[in-house]
């Protein structure tokens, strides 16, 4: 049928003058060919139509078309799509402007979630401390040697360190430190979750940026297991859960847990812990201040956990600098605002 | 149109080309086609989704059929235009460009009714279902079932081989990497190195049916 139209085009401009046909004839030709094509994809394209959510196109036509794939998805139309199902978060795209994402956020009708920044954090920090049952010879990577006796170390719960982890890192994120146990650069680690994943284990976690404190461990194991395995094991001895201060520490099967909503970065119990479970990752900590509006009510003495704060009744009280550890407790307690935390690495402690 | 003019035009050679239908040479079109000169072993045609949809069985199957509906909707279509508009007109010179709008257009086509039909293996395929537009295989057969003067019978049927050719080295790709995932492979060569190793082996091997069939 096509055909019969594009060679009854011919015949009507007329082919005899072959001097213009040379240009028209082929012009004419492809022109036909092509609008007889067109035609039939536009028949096509409303036939088969896919009904798409506009509300995919709106947060597409924001985004940035870069496809830089930051987000995880393959696209920014991919993302869009994942948006609009829920999968993605509002404010997924890392290389969006805030305008944008307020634009997202209005067309999916929710607000922006101010999210703390997350990154990864590994919680196990055994690697050259924690002892092989046996020699692993077979492919490097962890998830073949899990499936050997459930992993080359004594440990059941630990880092194997093959760096499955590292390998699947879009972001060069991660590397494996001298220690044996991948180390994770928070300036480039976005919070993906790949490795997450990836790792055989589950001991890697996403965890607020800024909480310092981790408890490097997944043992499970009771104390002296976990110990003869590995020198910088969780025994759940409870002492970090006795000396904290909010009560953030919770003790679950033999090993010890921070809740990083109730944490405030005290460090009292990476102080505490014998093993050395417990890492503190602040690099400076603040100390305390007490200005002169300090009326001596005494409260600061009674909540400081280490007795840093001297002063008698009514008078004002000053901060002993080496043994003022910068948990902060002080600041919520005092009734005149007088003290100030100084240097450290959190100002919004 | 009746049956048999039907068939007679199925079967119609072009100038210069063999005039009679038989069976024998089908046979040896189809073993060419799908074998000697696999398009993407022999010929090196379409290796990019080749080497880009076979990661995974699945989608390497589907990949297939939709190249070999491409490739036979292709060979008609070109088939009709090269011997009905583009040599009645002396216009030949514009077949490849014919041609490509042609696959284009038809490439178009096949993705909205994948979209429609079967969205699971539209994303599948991802990028790689456009790209068929400009995969040289399917264009490879539209320019060799002129170039060899099949009658239209036959072109449909080398149209046919050539996918199913197509699709059977996508498939052993396929199932040769997933075991491969499995595999300890040295760490310079993980990756796309491997897979072009394996490719070049699975070239050597069909080496072996040079010279069976035409």
């Amino acid at each position: 049928m096509s055909i019969l139209a594009v060679n009854m085009a011919l015949v009507l401009i007329g082919q005899q003058d072959s001097a213009v046909s040379a240009i028209t004839g082929p012009a004419i030709v492809m022109g036909a060919i092509g609008l007889l094509l067109g035609l039939g994809l536009a028949f096509a394209a409303k036939k088969f139509a896919v009904p798409r959510d506009p509300r995919v196109e709106a947060i597409e036509a924001v985004l940035p078309g870069a496809n830089c794939g930051g987000c995880g998805y393959p696209g920014c139309a991919a993302f869009a799509s994942a948006v609009v199902e829920g999968k993605a978060p509002v404010s997924g795209c890392s290389a969006a402007s805030s305008a944008a994402n307020a634009e997202i956020a209005r067309v999916m009708g929710s607000e922006v979630e101010d999210k703390e920044k997350e990154i990864a954090v590994v919680l196990c920090n055994g690697g050259r401390s924690a002892v092989n049952a046996f020699e692993y010879h077979g492919p490097e990577s962890c998830k073949s040697a899990v499936l050997v006796m459930g992993g080359q170390k004594s440990c059941t719960y630990g880092c194997l360190g093959f760096g499955d982890c590292v390998a699947v890192c879009p972001f060069d994120a991660m590397r494996m430190g001298e220690n044996g146990i991948p180390q994770i650069d928070p300036g480039k680690c976005v919070a993906c979750g790949k490795c997450v994943e990836e790792c055989p284990r589950d001991i890697i976690t996403l965890w607020p940026e800024n909480r310092k404190v981790i408890v490097a461990c997944s043992s499970r194991d009771k104390g002296g297991i976990a110990r003869k395995a590995c020198s910088v094991a969780c025994i759940g001895c409870r002492k970090c859960d006795k000396v904290c201060p909010v009560e953030a520490i919770v003790i679950d099967g033999f090993l010890a847990r921070i809740n990083p909503d109730k944490c405030i970065n005290c460090g009292l119990c990476a102080k505490e812990c014998p093993t050395g479970a417990i890492v503190d990752k602040m690099p400076v900590r603040p100390k305390a201040f007490i200005d002169s509006s300090c009326v001596g009510c005494t409260l600061c003495t009674k909540v400081c956990p280490t007795d840093a704060i001297v002063g008698s009744l009514k008078e004002k009280h000053e901060v002993v600098a080496d043994k003022c550890i910068g948990c902060g407790q002080c600041v919520v307690k005092c009734p005149k605002k007088s003290i100030k935390m100084m240097g450290g690495a959190l100002s919004q402690q | 149109m009746t049956p048999a003019a039907l068939l007679a035009a199925f079967i119609a050679a072009p100038e210069g080309g063999e005039a009679s239908f038989s069976v024998a040479r089908m046979m040896a079109i189809i073993i060419s086609a799908i074998f000697v000169n696999n398009f993407v072993l022999m010929r090196f045609l379409g290796i990019c989704p080749f080497l880009g949809v076979s990661k995974q069985l699945d989608s390497a199957v589907g990949m297939g059929a939709a190249v070999i509906f491409v490739m036979v909707l292709a060979s008609l279509g070109s088939y009709l235009v090269y011997h009905n508009v583009l040599v009645p007109h002396e216009l030949v010179y514009l077949r490849t460009i014919s041609f490509i709008i042609i696959i284009a257009s038809l490439v178009q086509l096949v993705e909205m009714i994948l979209q429609k039909f079967s969205p699971a293996l539209y994303d599948a395929l991802g990028i790689y279902l456009p790209l068929i537009t400009t995969n040289c295989a399917i264009l490879g057969v539209a320019v060799l079932n002129i170039e060899e003067k099949f009658s239209l019978g036959y072109a449909l049927i080398n149209a046919v081989a050539a996918g199913i050719g197509f699709t059977l080295a996508l498939v052993l790709m396929a199932g040769l990497r997933e075991r491969m995932e499995t595999a300890n492979v040295p760490a310079s060569l993980r990756g796309l190195p491997i897979a072009f190793l394996i490719a070049g082996a699975m070239s050597i091997a069909f080496l072996g049916f040079a010279g069976l069939g035409g």
